[in-house]
Order: C-alpha cells, then structure tokens, then sequence
C-alpha cells in the first residue's frame, strides 16, 4: 500500500531557511556568491516590456489599410508621444488632411496593411527583487536571481493576505490566548510585525492599518472582519497580491481560535528582532503557506527548509492538531491507530485515529481531519 | 485480453484492470497512489508504476517488471502480463487554454465549445465585442499562461480584416506558455481560411509554434469543431505532455494517445447516448471545478465551472450562491457566523471530511448549490448556433424556435450519471439521488446513476481503442444505477392531488398510489428487478406526454428506488423559514435520507 502522508504545519526554532528570489523574466543579478544581504538589498533587476497600445490609424484616416505605410509619418522603431502625429491623408487635391495622432507614448512596433492597425510599444518598466530576508547569498542563478540562505526562526501559518513585508517583531498581548483588541495597538507600532495571541479583531485590523502596522500575526480570524478588510467574500484561497496596506497571517484559521502556545512562546522570545513576513497563500497545485522568518546569527543548522508543503507520517505520540469540528483547533498527541475505518457520526466510513487531547480527554477523529502540529 | 488503463489526476494515480471473461469484459481490480509529477518525484510513471503495483498485489498477476514498466504478454494464455496499457491526464492543473474568436456569439464561442469538448479548461475568450478595450485584452493575454492558443473568426470566404485584427493583439501581447518559459506556444488557426497567409506573416516570428486547421464555422449555420479538436489532442501531446516530467516515458508506455481527463468523461458519455440512443447529462464535482458534460440530440456539449467546487472553491461557491440559498436545503439549526469560518477553514484545508451529520448535511447542502450554478451555466452554454439566420415558414411561426436556446431539455433527459467526492461517497445512496434531483430538477422520466470509482476517464480512452470493451463495462460495472426520477413539470398546488401511478409487472400491481402537491415518495424497487410504470398526471401537469396525459414507462430498479417528486418544475420552497425547514425535513423522511 502506499504511504499516507498527513500535512503540517512547520514551526521551528531553527532552521537554514533557503528562499529562492528570482525575477519574472531573464535580467541581471546584482549581488554575489557569499554576499551578506539584508532584507532590503536589491538582489536583481530588468525591465519588463512595455504595454501594448493598438491604434486604428487607417480608419482614423478613413484610408484604405494598404494606403497606410505610404501616408504613416512615423516609421517602425521611431519613439512617439501622445499627441503626435502618426500618419496624415493626402486629402482632396492636397487640401482638407485628416491626422492621425498617438494616444499612446512609446516606441512604433509595427504597422499592418491588412487592418490599418498601429501598434505602438510603452516603455519598459523596471522591476525590482530584494533579498526579503537578511542572511548570505548561496547561488547565483546567472540571469534569473539567487538563493539567499539564513539561520532562522520559521513559523509557518495557514492563511494570510497581503505580500512580503519586514520590520521588528512586536508582542502585543500577554499571552497566546488573548485576542487582538484595537486598544492593544500603539503608535509605536508603525512598520511593525505585530503580534497577537487568539482572534486579531475587527478593531484591531482597523487599528493597525490606521497605525501603519507592516504585519498583524494571530492564531484566527473571523470571515466577516476578512471580508471587510478585503472589500469582497475571497473565494478561492490564491492571495498574495492584495493592496490593503497591511499583511494578515493566521497560524491556526477562522474563528476563535487561540495561538498554538508554542508558536507564541517562539515569537515571544524573539521580540525586538527583525522579522520578514510573507501572506501569500495557494492552496492548489504548488501549496504555499503564508510565513514568519526570524534571521538568527549564524550556527549552521543542519535542517534546510525551502518552504512551500510539508507532511510527515502519522504515529502513536505524534502532536497532531485537529483541523475540523467538532474538535476543531483542539491539540493532543496520536493515542491509537485502528487499521480498520470506522462509521463517523456523519454515517460515512473513514480511516480514523485516537487523539489525547491536552484535557486528558480522547477523541477518535478520521485521519483526513488532523494534522502535524509541530514539524 | 488483459486492458490496464490509468488515470493521472492532480492527486491521485487511479489504475484498473479490465479482463475479457467468458467473452465478457469486466473491471476486476482497481489500485491507487499519490500521482508524482510534482517535486520532489517530477516523474509521473511512478505513481503509475505503483498504483498498477497495488493491482499487481490484488490480483496476483505480475504487471510491473523489474525496471517499473508494465509487462506485456507474448500470448493470451501467459499467466503475467496485459495485452494493452492506455491512459488518461489532468495532472498538474490539467490542459488550460486561452481561446479567441470575432464575435462572442459566434466563433469565439465555437473555438470555446471546440476547447472545451476537447477536454481544456478556458481561462479567458478573447472576442472583438467582449466588452474589453484592445489594451486591456492584451493586458489580459500578457497576464495568462495557457499551454495553448486557439484562434477562429470568420467564415471562409468572408472579411477577413477582423480576424487579422484579433491576431495582430495576439502576437504583440506575446503570451508566454505556462511550462518552459524558453518554448514556443503553440497557437493554433481555425478561422477564415482566406486569412491563412496573413496569420502566417503575424504569428511567424518567435514565441509561436503556429499550426492551422480547418475553419471551425466554415458557415454560420455550420459549426466543424472535430479538426480543432484533433490539432487539440495532438498539440496536448506533442508540446504540453512532452514538456511535463515523465511523460515522455507514459507515452512510449500507451497503446493508444493519452487524453486530457475530462474529454475522455466527454468521449464515454457520447458513446453511451449513441449506443443507448439517450439524451445524458453527467457531472463531476471535484473540489475546485465542476465540469458538466451534456448530449442531447446527438450534440455534445462540456463545460467547466471553474470555481465551482467543494474544498478549494467551497468558499465561492456560499459566495456565488449566498448563503441564504445554501441553508434552505438544511432542516438543522446551525449558526451563520460560525458556519461561515467552517466553510473558510475548509478552504484552507480542502483534505478534511465531515465528522458529524450536522457538518455532512451542510456539506451536501453547499454541493447542491455548486450543481445548480453549474447547471445553469451549462444550460447557458449548450444552446443551439448563435448568429444564424432563421428562415421561417408560417408553420414555425408559432414554434417560435429561435437560435441560441439551450439544447438542454430536462424532459427529454434519459440518463443523469453524477460523479465526484461529495456525490460518489456519501454514505447513503438515497443522499447522492437527491442531491442531483433538488439541483437539476429532472422531468418526467429521468434515471439516476453514479460513477462507481470514477472509472468514466479509463472508459473513455478505451472506446477509442476498444468500444465493446468500454461499453461493457460501463454498464457492467462502471454505473451504480440508484434508480429513476419521476416529476411531473408544472406548477403544483400544495395538498392537492399532483398525480397517481402504478407500477406494474406481468400483469401484477407492484405498487400504487397516489402524490399530493409538494410531496414527495420513495417506492423501493431492488437492483435487477424491472417493472412497467404509468402515471396520470392532473391537470396541468406534464409528464412527458402533454399536461394532463398518462404515460407507461419500462422502469429497472436500482439502489434507490423510484423517486416520486411531486414538488412541482419549476421547484419553488416555501418562503418563509419555518415552512422551509418543515418541508425539507419532510422530504428527507420520506426518502430516508438520513436515517
């Protein structure tokens, strides 16, 4: 039989963190092999092509398309302005011309004597990618960008909007049971990675985005407060490219729903530091969970972690987090593994497991509903 | 003869084994594993070398030589082996496109339907009236990552400056293919032939590979889709599959083309409502897509509804629909705050399956509403040519039959086959009938069945190979027959007699009695077991013979039973939320749904 692998969630004091920063298309590296970065440090850079402007010269004429190449004023490859004029008609025995002027500002690609259509190419725009997180330059990837590697606290959560963001890690809650009130957020926080303890409430995103926060991190959220930061009902859980001026990430998921304690005690011991925060989340086809980086002094973990999914295999004593209710946000450790599926309240038959939950209560949960709370 | 087909799925590498016995074909064992195409495996013959090992283990015939490839036999008396291995693919993400066309009516919609049937998903049409201004659609297209183009517009013989038009936004927007950003894309031609040497000079520099087939509307009242779609099937080989890790060693392994998934589903089922002469409806509802596959008259359609689904798209599905047309299928009291995180948390982690009756009941409820959307959108979709001219006799006059309505006719509907998680494995069969009855709202005479293991993929690509094969055991052991539908279409009135009827065999009465408005019945009648059923509608009411006409209908039994649904086409539920709720949880008595 083939092995079943259960998700999880990484939460790791230390690890060598590897994230690859690579450009959307080919261009140039601007750092080198073994280079101390910082999380602002541009690592490389190109320019994107232009927009495309389409414009109907021909009918702007009232020319035939096969007349325009004689009529155009500008050639291929000249620069043009809005305004200009691209082509004229030779009118009624020289008087009464009609002009065809740019709407667009660029570089003239090409004309077509089958439609009249002109198009004219906008200037290139420059993009930029920054090393995200402090840490060393491992490999050069010649024309593409680079693998920054760090010693690093690594928290991964389960859902967050908003992209990369950094600055210092703040804790705003005493502990990892407390939600995250709007009174709980300071001034001082602006362009801070502030943490919370269970629910991040309504008042409190207000808050924060009021504030200038760079980051807001808590064990949940509430489907209506996203909603409403959002302006829309999300969907599907591709997010990333949102511009709410603010990132969210939740470790644990919607509701009320506290912190795993662990992951608060590890943020907690690390405030003051500086921390690279990442809300971009795909469910499907190349998981990717939102993430907290803390770069720590070099030790040389042994562990190298590049993100993205991860999963491990089930046993007796295995920390496991319950993912669905009725014991939804519950934790314990794997007490039993019944080899034979077993009929659910539900009426369905699943493959289930024993969890001890940290009560001393034991619940039996079907397999898919669990997964690895600290890997 | 010895058949190993396999399906690669995003997640799961479905295999079964197909065995001719007594001049028989049937599907005798099936095995599964995780699919491998993506990091840290990158080759998808391993999840195929191990699902077809989980066969060999069942079995008991050597199927996986020692190198993992699949043995073939020398002769039919060898022990070891199979006669033949084909295949099926929807692994990473499975075949997207981005289609263009002149008109959106008219061959943007054909070069979608020819997409479509071959098996892609859509991710945008591009059309001269789309609404778009030029930037903006090729804003659109520089922003897409289609493993291909399809290019129609106009007739042949016709303008040809508006398809050129089409193709001079394409070429500058240089879309990049969403695998191997260093490889061209594959942008094939079904439009105008007389445009063919224009699209050659605008599509021959770099970053196409062009290809041109015949014009998919050679006239307006004629729709030629099979050229575009064989280019289809070829380019998803020769440029998508080869590009993908693996699958250049699977298809030296087939016998046959490896085919996209869902055009496979589309193949079987077109094969089915040929040989049975029918009229099908199918679906798949997975968890981020629903796709719906209709053949009336002999014309098939497909489509996808891409956030329609019931673990990612779970979410937009409560979104689309609201969350008051979800909780009026539910007869529970539940807590609207609390079920909007539940359905979020289920999109962050779509693998979860319900625990408790409260969590299905809401599960099944959401599915409905998923089919329904999706439904409409088909029937939205297969309709009869766009932008053709209508010549009218005074007869047809009163046929006010007009072009673009829906081919689909829900009392000409024979055959309903549901499949996908939420239909195919809900623990009682009564739950599966149901759910498809409330969301497609069959008339008439309609017969219910699921897709036993989701084995319609394999299916599909053998009756390219071998139709009895998968005939045989489409029927045999593909379909679980869970019984018929009987709804009369018309407006009911509640407590008022809808309809009698009388089930009888051989002369005896099996069954009689008699539905009020708003009712609805459950007559068991076993697998196997095959009866004649006439109905007499009131007045009013059509049950496929004419308002108010009887009808006999022969009738085989199934896991369910018959179905009496005298609610009423189309179905209306109360308005307020006490007689919601009452009703519901009547209908769900009455059919045993939860027991």
């Amino acid at each position: 039989m083939a092995k079943a692998y259960t998700p999880g969630l990484k939460v790791t004091a230390r690890t060598t963190y590897r994230v690859r920063r690579l450009l959307p298309v080919t261009g140039d590296v601007r750092v080198k092999v073994g280079e101390l970065v910082s999380a602002e440090t541009v690592v490389a850079e190109t320019f994107l092509e232009g927009d495309v402007f389409p414009i109907k010269v021909a009918g702007m004429l009232g020319a035939n398309p096969n007349e325009l190449a004689a009529l155009m004023l500008k050639r291929v490859g000249e620069s043009v302005q809005v305004g200009e004029v691209l082509a004229r008609s030779k009118g009624i025995f020289g008087m009464m011309k009609t002009e065809a002027k740019s709407t667009a500002a660029g570089t003239l690609e090409s004309i077509s004597d089958s439609t009249g259509m002109v198009i004219i190419r906008g200037a290139k725009t420059p993009v930029q990618v920054r090393a995200y997180v402090a840490g060393r330059v491992a490999e050069v990837i010649a024309g593409e960008g680079v693998i920054v590697e760090t010693d690093a606290l690594f928290v991964q959560g389960i859902f967050g909007v908003g992209g990369e963001t950094w600055g210092p890690l703040v804790i705003a809650v005493k502990s990892h049971t407390e939600d995250l009130r709007e009174e709980l957020i300071v001034s001082s926080m602006k362009g801070a990675i502030v943490v919370g303890g269970a629910r991040m409430t309504a008042g409190g995103i207000r808050r924060a985005r009021e504030v200038g926060v760079a980051a807001v991190i808590c064990g949940g959220i509430d489907d209506a407060d996203l909603r409403d930061v959002l302006g829309y009902d999300l969907g599907v859980a591709v997010t990333g490219s949102e511009k709410i001026g603010i990132t969210l990430l939740v470790t644990e998921g919607f509701g009320d729903i506290a912190m795993a304690e662990r992951t608060f005690q590890l943020l907690l011991a690390h405030a003051g530091k500086l921390a690279s925060v990442n809300g971009a989340t795909q469910i499907r086809a190349g998981v990717m969970r939102p993430e907290i980086v803390v770069a720590l002094e070099a030790r040389g973990s042994s562990e190298i972690f590049t993100g993205g999914a991860t999963a491990g295999i089930l046993d007796i004593g295995t920390a496991v987090r319950i993912i669905r209710d009725p014991y939804f946000g519950f934790l314990g450790t794997v007490s039993a593994l019944p080899e034979q599926p077993a009929v659910l309240g539900s009426g369905s038959k699943a493959r289930v497991l024993e969890v001890a939950l940290e009560s001393g209560e034991r619940v039996t949960v079907p397999r898919a509903n669990v997964e690895l709370s600290s890997t | 003869m010895r058949i190993v087909a396999t399906d690669c799925g995003s997640t799961t590498t479905k295999a079964i084994l197909i065995e001719e016995r007594d001049g028989v074909f049937r599907q005798t064992f099936r095995g599964e594993a995780p699919t491998t195409v993506e990091d840290p495996f990158a080759d998808v013959t391993l999840g195929v070398t191990n699902a077809v090992t989980e066969l060999q283990e069942l079995s008991g015939y050597k199927l996986i030589a020692d190198d993992g490839t699949i043995i073939r036999r020398a002769s039919v008396n060898d022990v070891d082996g199979c006669d033949m291995y084909i295949s099926t693919s929807s692994a990473g993400g499975g075949l997207q496109m981005m289609v263009a066309g002149v008109v959106r009516e008219m061959t943007a919609e054909s070069a979608k339907r020819a997409a479509l049937g071959a098996g892609a998903i859509v991710m945008d049409t591009i059309a001269s009236n789309d609404r778009r201004k030029p930037h903006e659609q090729i804003q659109r297209i520089r922003e897409l990552r289609p493993d291909m183009v399809l290019v129609s517009g106009g007739t042949d013989g016709g303008d040809t400056k508006k398809v050129i038009e089409i193709a001079e936004l394409i070429a500058p927007a240089r879309p990049r293919p969403r695998f191997g950003s260093e490889f061209c894309l594959p942008l094939i031609f079904a439009g105008n032939k007389e445009a063919r040497t224009a699209i050659e000079r605008i599509f021959s520099g770099e970053g196409f590979a062009l290809s041109i087939v015949d014009n998919l509307r050679p006239t307006l009242e004629r729709e030629h889709l099979g050229p575009a779609r064989e280019r289809i099937h070829d380019v998803f080989l020769e440029h998508v599959m080869a590009h993908a890790p693996g699958y250049d060693k699977l298809m030296e392994w087939a016998n046959a083309p490896i085919m996209p998934t869902p055009g496979a589903v589309g193949d079987i089922l077109q094969t089915i409502a040929k040989g049975r002469a029918i009229n099908v409806v199918g679906v798949d509802i997975g968890g981020a897509t629903t796709d719906m596959f209709s053949v009336f008259g002999g014309i098939f359609n497909r489509t996808v509804s891409a956030n329609l689904g019931m673990s990612y798209s779970i979410s937009n599905v409560c979104a689309e629909a609201g969350m008051d047309s979800v909780l009026r299928w539910v007869h529970l009291d539940m807590d609207e705050r609390e079920l909007r995180n539940r359905v979020k948390n289920k999109m962050i982690r779509p693998t979860t399956i319900p625990q408790t009756l409260e969590a299905l009941v809401f599960e099944q409820a959401v599915s409905r509403e998923a089919l329904r959307l999706a439904y409409v959108q088909h029937k939205a979709f297969a309709t009869t040519l766009k932008g053709v001219q209508q010549q009218r006799t005074v007869g047809d006059a009163f046929k006010q039959e007009e072009a673009g309505k829906s081919l689909v006719d829900n009392m000409a509907l024979d055959l309903m086959v549901a499949s996908g998680g939420v239909l195919s494995h809900a623990p009682r069969m009564e739950q599966t009938a149901l759910m498809m009855i409330d969301a497609f709202e069959p008339e008439g005479f309609t017969e219910i069945a699921k897709d036993s293991i989701f084995m319609m993929p394999h299916l599909g690509v053998l009756a390219s190979v071998n139709p009895r094969a998968a005939m045989e055991v489409f029927e045999k052991d593909c379909l679980v027959i869970l019984g018929w539908c009987v709804a009369p279409r018309g407006e009911v009135r509640a407590g008022k007699p809808a309809f009698e009827y009388t089930l009888t065999r051989g002369g005896t009465t099996l069954a009689h009695g008699q539905l009020v408005g708003g009712e609805m019945r459950l007559v068991r009648f076993a697998l196997g077991e095959s009866g004649t059923l006439e109905v007499r509608p009131e007045k009013g009411l059509d049950m496929g013979a004419g308002a108010g006409k009887p009808i006999s209908r022969e009738v085989r039994g199934g896991s369910v039973g018959i179905v009496f649904d005298a609610r009423g086409r189309p179905l209306k539920l109360p308005h307020t939320q006490a007689e919601r709720r009452a009703c519901v949880e009547k209908w769900l008595k009455s059919l045993e749904v939860y027991v």
